[in-house]
């Protein structure tokens, strides 16, 4: 609150400072605010002050010149600054010397003062994500329209004229195709689809019985004289009810992301939100019309014609989206040669589908929705990863940045004397009517609803579904679209659809949060991805359409099965890469993701607990197999897999050690299926590529260095560690490794020797000395140390073995001494060398190699012999057979089942 | 009421099986149609082939199981009323919320969130020990994931999967750790059809 308190004084002495520095003449005074806008990004606190202070000295030297009070970035306004430019920018007088610099204020005027508003709206919500203490409370879209105010006021009494207010034209245009969009986007669309009839129910049946209902009762009120004189008639009733029904969707979002209600209730009240509008274009359309009409000219035709107008605005504008959301999938599929710009079609495209269905008068706001749901599925397929976060991050940017602009503007047009006329009666009346009729309609259609809802909506939801019913800065803009000639009260109309607006945004934003936690509403459950859950998810729609096809039911799950019949076979086939359609594996990104966040958390882990932890952790090093240079794996990773395996032999006897990173465990039981190292080897291969797939496939320039600079970042600690597991691995198998180890250990060291001659010798030299001591140690601790048999397998504990190994840090403290100065040492002479001879003249075959055997991993030995250099291929070649001392593991008969 | 009530004199004990299955009696009569053409022989018994002959079942990738679970072990035919009492596990679960203050004089009806998931888990613990071991988790994930995921990544699926549920580290997943397993999962949503009348 202090913060918030600091900041409006400050306000108010920039804007003091503002108005002295506009009295002067701007020609002469060019350097303080220029000085302004630069120490802006240098301090927040004062900043936030200079911003506004340069800002609103220019809101008030412009208001002189320029007489468009519209806006400040409508297209008029920038025409009419341009204007001013040629003639008193350039041609002020004849010149007598050169000038070096020139103050051309209205060369840049509409562009400047446009990025300034962004900036103050957009430092508004930096200040309040600042204070969490506050935003727990009240809502971030009611404080923005707060800020508004205090914005709108200082603006206010420095020009003595609202200069600037949120035009239709800029929020139709230009604030709300990204919000909406974006919501699209990352619609959920399964849920929105299994909940598409009761949303359509609410949007059209609700959304009309509230216009009707709302413009009637306000009539009947009128009629009974409770608002004075006014000059509003039935017609005029029923636009400002239809303009005012809807439940806007920018608010909707702004309150319910905060309060995380349950998936079916948000998307009850997001997807109405968003499909109302079909209907609100409508009614405000036909209104609009009737009202120009007069009532004497309204017969039946013309009320069929609205109600046919509404079918074709709806679904038109549906289909428009649809077309562009194909065209965005389409064009994705070949825009593989211009990654760089590929993010930028789905915002083109998008805004395109926009502008058409405006253009052709249908419901833009329909048209984006289906567009951005229609193409998520398919761009996500077919563009590159980098792409799609790129598409992702730069539309929550666009959508957030617009909302909060909205928001801000919002709360400044109230400040305008010009708009304020009061009437109590319409006033209060409007409030009443909007909350009880919401509450009616949704309770009604609700009850009807439920009739045929599988899971019935509660009543607890109901009053959220309700109580959520938030009107906003739609509302508000369809109401500055009134034609004051033809509606003689405009303004009312305005400051009541304002006021409406606060009241729902501010008050039942406010009170939304403490409701939801009294009703005991069910919220989201903040579930972490699992594996099984995903599985288990697809299980059940297997077995609903199975169990409706035994039953006889023709049902939603059968529609559904059809559907995704249908969509795989020719619409997948036709919008989607062929590449990308073949690893779009739900289950299996699951997989991959669960995989990358443990790689990662793990990585992080071990770089906080420096790279000694590694060495002391048995299991750690599957994970990072795929950081390593491909000689790396090669040469390390058979040693280690033999061991492994070996280990497991042990294991799945006793059972006893449970790793404490998930990663590798399937990594060892999969090996232990395995019969033969050379399977191993392949295995462990192919382990890598595909689990290495999302860093294979950035190719291009700029992503490619990305990647290549974050692994570098971990490359070194873990070529150091690996290679001093490795010898331990080594020596503690000469020594005392069990007998198992010991027998599979010559052949391995045979390979390693052909395989990379005297480079890896001499390293293992360095170590031999303590390290088979300590990796004894290790593995006792990893292997059986009971601890192990209770820990929970989450991913906070993975990165935790060293703290489990408490027992042993005194001897962890000890080996870095001795060790580290001997590492510094191999990094900085052995490994070079060792690289310039091996790994150079790999790296072009090793990468062709990478990508064939991302799909089809079962080719291994081809790509192999056919792509690696001859020490390569010595790995690949039958290994000798294994002594009977270590029996392999019997594969399970199902293995090769595929 | 008055025409499904003369079609229910066909139905064997119907008013017990309403009762406790909790389906309606225009349900009961709807589902003995289904049960009647499945029938191919009139036998009063639907047999594997019976199953077999609705085509869309084929294209289901773990129809077959599903088809198993309405035999009883060891049994060759299905009977209508154990018909029933498998397709009442796909009720929506009553709204009343009565279930939990009869939970102790009655036994949970078919629909509730355990049997629900009990039904569930019996689709993979195809030998009826309790439990899901790795094998039976794969061969589920085989039949449902064919051609897009080799086999190592269905290992390792399957790994880490069971990984996931598995809390007392026996390398299997009992029906314990499967309920809690899946316990933030919606099942009255995602184990309920809605039967029609």
């Amino acid at each position: 609150m202090t913060a918030t308190r600091r900041f409006v004084l400050l306000l108010c002495v920039a804007l003091v400072a503002s108005r002295c520095s506009a009295s002067e003449d701007q020609h002469q005074d060019p350097t303080p605010s220029n000085d302004h806008v630069g120490t802006s990004s240098s301090d927040s606190g004062n900043g936030t002050s200079s911003g506004h202070d340069s800002s609103s000295g220019h809101d008030s030297t412009s208001s002189g010149h320029d007489s468009t009070s519209s806006g400040h970035d409508s297209s008029s306004g920038h025409d009419s600054s341009s204007g001013h430019d040629s003639s008193s920018g350039h041609g002020g007088g004849p010149i007598t010397t050169l000038p070096i610099v020139s103050w051309k204020w209205h060369h840049v005027s509409t562009p400047y003062l446009v990025a300034l508003w962004i900036l103050v709206s957009w430092i508004c919500k930096l200040i309040i994500e600042a204070n969490h203490h506050v935003t727990n409370i009240i809502p971030e879209s009611a404080l923005l329209i707060c800020f508004g105010f205090i914005l709108g006021g200082i603006i206010w009494g420095a020009d003595k004229v609202q200069t600037f207010t949120l035009t239709p034209t800029v929020f139709f245009f230009y604030l709300l195709p990204q919000v909406i969009l974006d919501a699209g986007y990352s619609m959920p669309n399964k849920l929105f689809f299994s909940n598409m009839g009761a949303i359509l129910v609410y949007a059209v049946i609700g959304t009309c019985w509230n216009a009707a209902s709302l413009g009637l009762s306000l009539w009947g009120c009128h009629m009974g004289g409770a608002m004075g004189d006014l000059d509003i008639g039935l017609l005029q009733y029923l636009l400002f009810g239809s303009l005012i029904a809807a439940v806007d969707p920018v608010a909707v979002i702004a309150v319910f992301e905060q309060v995380h209600v349950n998936e079916v209730l948000f998307i009850m009240v997001f997807g109405e939100s968003l499909l109302n509008d079909g209907v609100t274009v409508v009614l405000f359309n036909v209104f609009d019309a009737f009202v120009s009409l007069g009532g004497a000219k309204i017969n039946a035709v013309e009320i069929i014609k609205g109600i046919i107008s509404f079918f074709v605005v709806a679904f038109g504008g549906s289909l428009v989206g649809f077309v562009f959301g194909l065209l965005i999938s389409l064009l994705t599929r070949c825009t593989k040669n211009i990654q760089i710009i590929e993010p930028g079609f789905v915002f083109v495209l998008g805004y395109l589908a926009y502008l058409t269905a405006e253009m052709l008068s249908l419901s833009a706001i329909l048209s984006i929705v289906f567009c951005g749901m229609c193409c998520q599925k398919y761009i996500n397929a077919n563009m590159d990863e980098n792409s799609v976060n790129t598409v992702r991050y730069a539309m929550k940017v666009f959508a957030n940045g617009s909302e909060t602009i909205i928001f801000v503007f919002l709360g400044i047009s109230a400040i305008d004397k010009t708009l304020w006329v009061w009437n109590t009666g319409f006033i209060l009346l409007t409030l009443l009517f909007v909350i009880v009729y919401r509450f009616i309609g949704v309770f009604f259609l609700t009850w009807i609803l439920n009739k045929f809802r599988l899971v019935p909506l509660e009543v607890i939801d109901q009053v959220i579904m309700s109580y959520g019913g938030l009107r906003g800065a739609v509302a508000y803009g369809l109401a500055m679209m009134l034609d004051e000639n033809k509606i003689k009260e405009k303004n009312l109309m305005v400051c009541t659809t304002l006021i409406v607006v606060y009241f729902t945004v501010i008050i039942q934003g406010i009170t939304m949060k403490p409701l939801v936690t009294w009703l005991k509403v069910r919220r989201a459950a903040v579930s972490e991805l699992t594996l099984i859950e995903k599985v288990q998810n697809k299980v059940f729609d297997h077995m609903l359409v199975a169990i409706e096809d035994i039953s006889g039911q023709i049902g939603h799950n059968y529609m559904r099965d059809k559907w995704n019949y249908f969509e795989e076979k020719w619409m997948s086939k036709v919008l989607m890469k062929p590449s990308a359609r073949k690893n779009r594996d739900r289950l299996f990104k699951v997989f991959h993701q669960l995989n990358l966040k443990d790689a990662m958390s793990y990585v992080a882990e071990g770089e906080r607990r420096g790279s000694l932890e590694f060495i002391r952790n048995d299991h750690a090093y599957i994970d990072f197999k795929k950081k390593f240079d491909d000689d790396y794996y090669e040469e390390v990773m058979p040693d280690i897999m033999a061991d492994m395996s070996d280990d497991h032999g042990e294991m799945s006897s006793g059972r006893d050690p449970v790793p404490s990173v998930s990663l590798e465990m399937h990594e060892q039981n999969m090996k232990a299926v395995r019969d033969s190292e050379d399977v191993n080897t392949h295995h462990l291969l192919q382990q890598h590529l595909y689990r290495g797939r999302k860093q294979h496939r950035h190719r291009y320039s700029r992503s490619h260095f990305d990647v290549n600079k974050d692994e570098g970042e971990v490359q070194e600690v873990f070529q150091r560690t690996m290679r001093s597991r490795l010898e331990s691995f080594k020596s503690a198998k000469m020594g005392v490794a069990p007998p198992k180890s010991l027998s599979k250990h010559p052949k391995k060291e045979q390979q390693q020797k052909m395989s990379n001659g005297k480079s890896l010798d001499k390293t293992r030299s360095y170590y031999s000395g303590d390290e088979d001591f300590e990796f004894s140690e290790g593995d006792s601790a990893s292997g059986f140390n009971p601890s192990y048999n209770s820990m929970p397998m989450r991913v906070t504990y993975r990165a935790g073995a060293g703290i489990e190994n408490l027992g042993f840090m005194p001897d962890l403290d000890s080996g870095p001494s001795v060790q580290l100065p001997r590492w510094l040492e191999d990094s900085s002479s052995v490994v070079p060398s060792q690289r310039a001879q091996v790994q150079l003249p790999w790296t072009p075959s090793s990468l062709r190699r990478l990508a064939p055997l991302r799909t089809s991993t079962r080719s291994t030995d081809s790509f192999m012999m056919a792509d690696a250099p001859p020490n390569a291929q010595q790995i690949d070649l039958p290994p000798p057979p294994s002594p009977p001392a270590s029996p392999p593991p019997p594969p399970p008969p199902h293995h090769h089942h595929m | 009421m008055g025409s499904s009530s003369s079609n229910m004199d066909h139905i064997p004990d119907a008013q017990h099986l309403m009762q406790e299955t909790g389906f309606s009696a225009a349900h009961l009569v709807r589902l003995y149609e289904r049960f009647d053409f499945l029938d191919k022989d009139d036998r009063g018994e639907l047999r594997l082939d019976d199953f077999e002959a609705v085509s869309e079942l084929a294209m289901n990738p773990i129809g077959d199981r599903i088809i198993r679970a309405f035999f009883s072990p060891g049994r060759e035919t299905v009977d209508f009323p154990s018909f029933v009492r498998i397709l009442a596990h796909f009720r929506p679960t009553d709204t009343n919320r009565t279930r939990n203050g009869r939970n102790g004089a009655q036994p949970e009806p078919a629909n509730s969130r355990t049997n629900k998931l009990k039904f569930a888990f019996q689709l993979y613990d195809q030998d009826r020990d309790g439990k899901i071991s790795r094998e039976e988790l794969l061969q589920v994930l085989r039949a449902m994931l064919e051609m897009q995921v080799t086999e190592e990544q269905l290992q390792s699926i399957a790994e880490r999967a069971i990984q996931e549920a598995d809390l007392d580290l026996d390398d299997t997943i009992s029906f314990d750790e499967f309920k809690k397993s899946l316990e933030k999962v919606d099942i009255e949503h995602k184990m309920s059809i809605r039967f029609l009348e």
